[in-house]
């Protein structure tokens, strides 16, 4: 075990720790925000690296192809967000239909299983050989991480807007919502949308680091996307109070993710384990809220304080 | 102000569950009644508000909201005539979001929301000095959430919500019925407090007999989705809880079986 290899590995970790950070501020809004575990984004994940790759090699400019990502990301989950509300399926099970309808969509987007672009060939803004040995204005992690302070402002902001509020108070209590006059269905249909808006940009921008956008590359991202909210709350919960700081520790959770990935790797786990060995981490990690309130539940007073 | 035409309503129809909860109830309320609404259980009288609130679309019938007919109109869009206080204290706030926030989204019902800011500088003065009539020193904790509040807090916040944009018809279910009985004397005077000071059209169901002698210029009593007695002015004045169960016995043909509502 060399520990060299290790160091050598980590800023690549590091990188792909932050695309994915994108994704996991997407699974956030859902399922932070909106209390919604939505499954789309396995297939969305791929559908944003399909998009961009397709419209690079069609001639397109970068900017204009991760743009188009974004946007077939969101019809994605305007796609969800119909099955929901419109023909009120169970947000869980609607978000599974759209996934396993994207598989099509995405094969039939990329013509095949894979598509690979030659980044000395294209003009891409992010890549796995732009980490080490580039001038620092190049350097994946730099322009990542400038991206995602950018969109953690625009969300913050938008957080901030009646619309805004109005997505938050739908998935806090959907009753008082309405009671306050709020489409609840449009909040959560626009909520999904920028969710897998976001979600798809994040795989085109991974499609570009790693090259190539496989049908497969969105598999199990769900599981990712929650272990970085997680990992993100339980690190970082009790300092990071503000929401704008909140984006930021799944960000940040999400980078040590990979990190950690990284360093089990390193220490010669069999790669094939490695799934199994992210879904029962969060499996636990969901189980300790439920966990906490069943065993360690403190007495509540019904009805509250005398003096109200 | 606000009319009900013969509504019907059945929940799970064909179904061993099937219950008739609404049976060709009418009811007519001018501009500043402050109606309160007893019966048993299952009598129908959050049904009855349910309707008028638009949870569900009645089977049949009309409802009119100032002579405007809301019978069809979804829950979200028939909000902006109405402002609504639920029985369970979590259900009429959003326990995640600040005090002030809570204000800010009820200050927008009716309104069509966009990107302009969900709450402004001016607006929070304004809501400090709201909170300051309620005497719970709630004006000192605007950015606290509303979920560390206690159930009483709560509740009249929620009051403060549903009235802060006027709203032609104030929708009381039962808002008292969880809060300890000091507690509950609390929320009810300040109740009165905003419905007086606002001349609003208010209904308010409740399981207290008393309470509903005690409050409002009009009462009804509901059984199996009607209105079987509607007592008002001088007469519903003079009303005590003995007479109260005596009339119900004449219009009902049956003793009065409800221990909670004879107990409280």
């Amino acid at each position: 075990m060399d520990i060299m290899s290790l160091i050598n590995a980590l800023p690549g970790a590091a990188a792909q720790g932050l695309i994915w950070g994108i994704m996991a501020i997407g699974v956030y809004l859902t399922f932070r925000i909106l209390d919604v575990a939505d499954l789309t984004v396995d297939g969305t994940m791929c559908t944003g690296g399909a998009v961009c790759i397709m419209m690079l090699m069609s001639g397109q400019n970068i900017w204009v192809s991760m743009l188009a990502a974004t946007g077939a990301g969101m019809l994605a989950g305007l796609a969800t967000g119909i099955f929901h509300t419109v023909m009120g399926i169970p947000a869980i099970l609607a978000g599974i239909l759209t996934q396993l309808g994207l598989y099509s969509v995405n094969l039939k987007i990329m013509g095949k299983a894979n598509q690979a672009v030659n980044s000395s060939k294209y003009d891409l803004l992010v890549s796995l050989r732009n980490i080490k040995d580039v001038p620092f204005y190049q350097n994946t992690i730099l322009i990542v991480a400038v991206f995602i302070v950018i969109l953690i402002a625009v969300l913050y902001w938008f957080f901030g807007t009646e619309i805004g509020c109005s997505l938050r108070a739908t998935g806090c209590n959907p009753n008082m919502s309405r009671a306050q006059g709020i489409n609840t269905d449009f909040a959560k249909v626009l909520g999904l949308m920028i969710s897998n808006g976001l979600v798809a940009l994040s795989s085109a921008f991974l499609a570009q680091y790693q090259g190539f956008a496989d049908v497969n590359m969105g598999r199990g991202a769900i599981v990712i996307g929650l272990a970085a909210v997680i990992i993100g709350e339980a690190v970082f919960g009790k300092i990071f109070r503000n929401f704008a700081l909140r984006l930021f520790s799944v960000a940040l959770g999400s980078i040590l993710y990979y990190l950690v990935l990284q360093a089990v790797i390193w220490m010669g786990i069999d790669t094939d384990l490695l799934k199994l060995l992210s879904a029962l981490v969060v499996a636990v990690f969901l189980a300790v809220p439920y966990w906490k309130a069943k065993y360690f539940a403190k007495p509540m007073k019904r009805g509250g304080n005398t003096n109200a | 102000m606000l009319e009900l035409k013969n509504l019907y309503k059945t929940f799970n129809p064909g179904t061993i569950n099937e219950k008739l909860a609404l049976n060709g109830l009418s009811l007519t309320l001018k501009e500043g009644d402050f109606v309160t609404v007893i019966g048993g259980n299952g009598a129908g009288k959050s049904t009855m508000l349910n309707a008028v609130a638009g949870t569900w679309m009645v089977d049949e019938g009309q409802i009119l909201i100032d002579g405007t007919d809301v019978t069809r109109l979804s829950e979200h869009k028939r909000a902006a005539y109405l402002g609504r206080v639920f029985q369970d204290p979590m259900t009429g706030t959003a326990a995640t979001m600040g005090i002030e926030e809570n204000l800010a989204l009820a200050k927008r019902r009716g309104k069509t929301r966009f990107l302009r800011p969900g709450i402004t500088r001016k607006e929070r003065d304004e809501y400090r000095e709201l909170l300051k009539v309620l005497g719970l020193g709630l004006e000192d904790r605007l950015t606290s959430k509303v979920g560390l509040l206690s159930g009483g807090q709560r509740q009249a916040l929620t009051l403060l919500m549903a009235t802060l944009k006027k709203p032609k018809l104030l929708l009381l279910d039962e808002h008292t019925a969880a809060l300890d009985p000091k507690t509950a004397a609390k929320v009810l005077e300040i109740t009165d407090m905003i419905v007086n000071r606002d001349h609003l059209t208010t209904m308010m169901i409740t399981h207290n007999m008393q309470d509903a002698i005690n409050h409002g210029n009009r009462l009804i009593m509901m059984m199996e989705g009607k209105i079987i007695l509607d007592i008002e002015g001088e007469e519903k004045k003079k009303l005590t809880v003995r007479n109260l169960l005596d009339q119900f016995e004449k219009a009902s043909g049956q003793e009065f079986s409800n221990d909670s509502a004879l107990l409280s």
